[in-house]
């Protein structure tokens, strides 16, 4: 018997093990019949996956976290039992805004993230008026990612610049309209303003976090007690992520993924994104192999510390108030354990890589926070 | 406590659905405790957050599919706005009018401390309006197919006249008759004979 399974996605190159799964066969050979909706915005996603409309949802990896921990608008227990997708996102900034950065240092090297960081830093200091740069969801590895860029750097992500957020699909013609100077989105919408001669790509998630979780299956922590379909689906996924990874597959998945139902965009960005060749701007580009991956580097099982990760910048970034408790819920929402009883031969997790500043991600998140001089407290955040 | 009137605030690019919702939320409120609500329609987002900071609403209500809805929530997030508004849902208790606000993609921000049969009596009419706004797309959507089927069977009837020189009304009982047996509407067995009818005419692969 077919069981249904409904899953929520953001059109982005990263709900591509999700795509390969129903379109490649794997789920319906474990027995599902495997259902994407896709979603115009976060909080749409959010709101189907919170409210039961779904199953389960392609999520930004802090967003289960968030709303075990019941920051921002609703609190839902909430699991993480699989990685979908590590790296993919990218920070670019408009033509002008790069004419500026290379004009205030001529000799950086902006395929360096460091370099380009200071670089920027140089043009924040001398503008009359604040940059705007957009992320996608306050609770989104771009809005951390952008940030501890921007920090290590020496600006201050709330108060030398101006953040918003803007739905990826809406990215690259909020460029165009000049609305914001740059952005942090995951794949295509990177490429496709370098493609439109919008943008340049000054800094990649795989260079600022090499092989940090991007994208998870997110259930209801009350969904994830039906623990036979949780199996069924994560088999289907570990096959589909497998599949996903192998650049023979490449051109058949951004096939499936540039059709209307899922992203609707040219096939060979897709293919570009989906192989690690980026083309960054300017006729340069860069090659590199762990841009994007769903299955290699034990990418699909979660850990404990990639939970507490985003526990760790929500707290340095004032959107909580820091806890022992919102810690160790924090700590059990990434679900070893799901992954190790469904997934036979499975990956063993990996160890954490040290993110380009050489600042090496530690469970003890005092200790780890205090190598920061940039902080939001929780209390300035919200002080009205 | 002097009780101000109830500040609505709509965002919704589509006028007619905003006009619609309008209408329901001054006739539903009028008269109660706060007089007649205030209300704000946005259309477009930009300069959001200052917009709203000056309207200072009680109650935001946007389309759930609105991608705006992710700018909005980072602006709450962030801003310094004097009362922050908050999904509807925060409050679990009355989950059947959330439900029932979701499936009419209906999403409502609400600011702390507003009292929850007010809360209740906005997205009751926000839900039904939003309802009476989708029969009407329907049923406009109804009436544009049904004169469209008019035209295809129109079509239909010529071509079978033309090929085997019947009356229209011969023409009319023959495509009925041959629906009927092949359990089909008439709309769409004429779809299918003017679709074959272009594919048999000369010249038709340049089409």
């Amino acid at each position: 018997m077919t069981e249904r399974i409904i899953a929520a996605f953001v059109p982005l190159v990263d709900c591509a093990v999700l795509v390969a799964a129903r379109e490649q066969g794997f789920a319906a050979a474990a027995g599902l019949d495997l259902v994407l909706v896709k979603e115009p915005s976060w909080a749409s996603l959010r709101d189907h996956l919170c409210l039961g409309h779904v199953d389960c949802a392609h999520a930004l990896a802090p967003l289960p976290v968030a709303l075990t921990l019941g920051v921002g608008q609703v609190q839902v227990d909430c699991v993480a039992p699989f990685v979908l997708g590590r790296g993919g996102n990218a920070v670019t900034v408009s033509r002008r805004l790069f004419a500026e950065m290379q004009a205030k240092a001529p000799a950086a090297s902006f395929t360096n993230p460091a370099e380009s960081g200071r670089a920027l830093a140089g043009v924040v200091r001398e503008r009359a008026q604040p940059l705007t740069l957009a992320m996608v969801f306050p609770f989104s590895n771009h809005n951390f990612d952008l940030r501890y860029w921007l920090a290590a750097a020496g600006v201050h992500p709330d108060r030398e610049v101006r953040l918003v957020a803007i739905p990826p699909p809406l990215m690259v013609e909020s460029l165009r309209a000049g609305h914001v100077d740059g952005f942090c989105v995951g794949e295509p919408w990177n490429s496709l303003a370098v493609a439109h001669g919008l943008g340049h790509i000054v800094a990649t998630q795989s260079q600022l976090f090499p092989r940090a979780v991007e994208k998870v299956l997110a259930l209801r922590a009350a969904f994830a007690e039906r623990s036979e379909r949780i199996a069924k689906l994560l088999q289907a996924l570990d096959a589909a992520a497998a599949w996903a990874d192998e650049p023979a597959n490449h051109a058949t998945l951004a096939s499936y993924l540039s059709r209307p139902a899922y992203l609707g965009l040219s096939q060979e960005i897709i293919a570009a994104a989906l192989g690690g060749r980026v083309r960054l701007g300017a006729g340069t580009a860069v090659h590199d192999p762990d841009f994007l991956f769903f299955h290699r580097h034990a990418a699909n099982a979660p850990r404990e510390a990639d939970g507490l990760w985003a526990y760790a910048q929500m707290s340095r970034w004032g959107q909580l108030a820091p806890s022992s408790a919102a810690e160790r819920a924090a700590a059990k929402v990434f679900a070893p354990n799901l992954y190790r009883q469904s997934v036979q031969h499975g990956a063993a997790p990996a160890a954490p890589l040290p993110a380009f500043d050489r600042i090496e991600f530690s469970s003890d998140v005092r200790a780890y926070l205090a190598q920061f001089e940039a902080h939001t407290p929780f209390a300035n955040a919200r002080s009205f | 406590m002097t009780q101000r009137s109830l500040r609505i605030l709509i965002i919704d690019e589509n006028a007619v659905r905003a006009a619609i919702l309008e209408e329901g939320l001054r006739l539903a409120n009028d008269g109660e405790d706060g007089g007649t609500p205030e209300i704000h329609h946005i259309r477009d987002t930009a300069n959001l957050l200052a917009r709203i900071s000056a309207i200072d609403p009680d109650v935001i209500l946007i389309d759930l599919e609105n991608p705006s809805r992710d700018t909005l929530e980072q602006m709450f997030q962030v801003s310094r706005l004097a009362r922050r508004p908050v999904a509807m849902f925060v409050d679990k208790s009355d989950s059947a009018t959330v439900q029932a606000a979701i499936d009419a993609g209906v999403s409502a921000y609400v600011v702390d401390g507003l009292r929850k049969e007010r809360v209740r009596s906005v997205l009751d009419v926000s839900i039904s309006r939003f309802h009476a706004f989708d029969r009407l797309q329907c049923e406009l959507q109804q009436a544009k197919s049904a004169l469209e089927d008019r035209k295809i069977v129109e079509q239909a009837k010529a071509i079978l006249m033309q090929q085997r020189g019947c009356s229209e009304d011969d023409a009319y009982v023959l495509l009925r008759r041959t629906a009927m047996n092949q359990n089909r509407k008439i709309a769409e067995l004429a779809r299918s004979l003017v679709a074959a009818a272009a594919l048999l005419r000369p010249g038709a692969d340049h089409d």
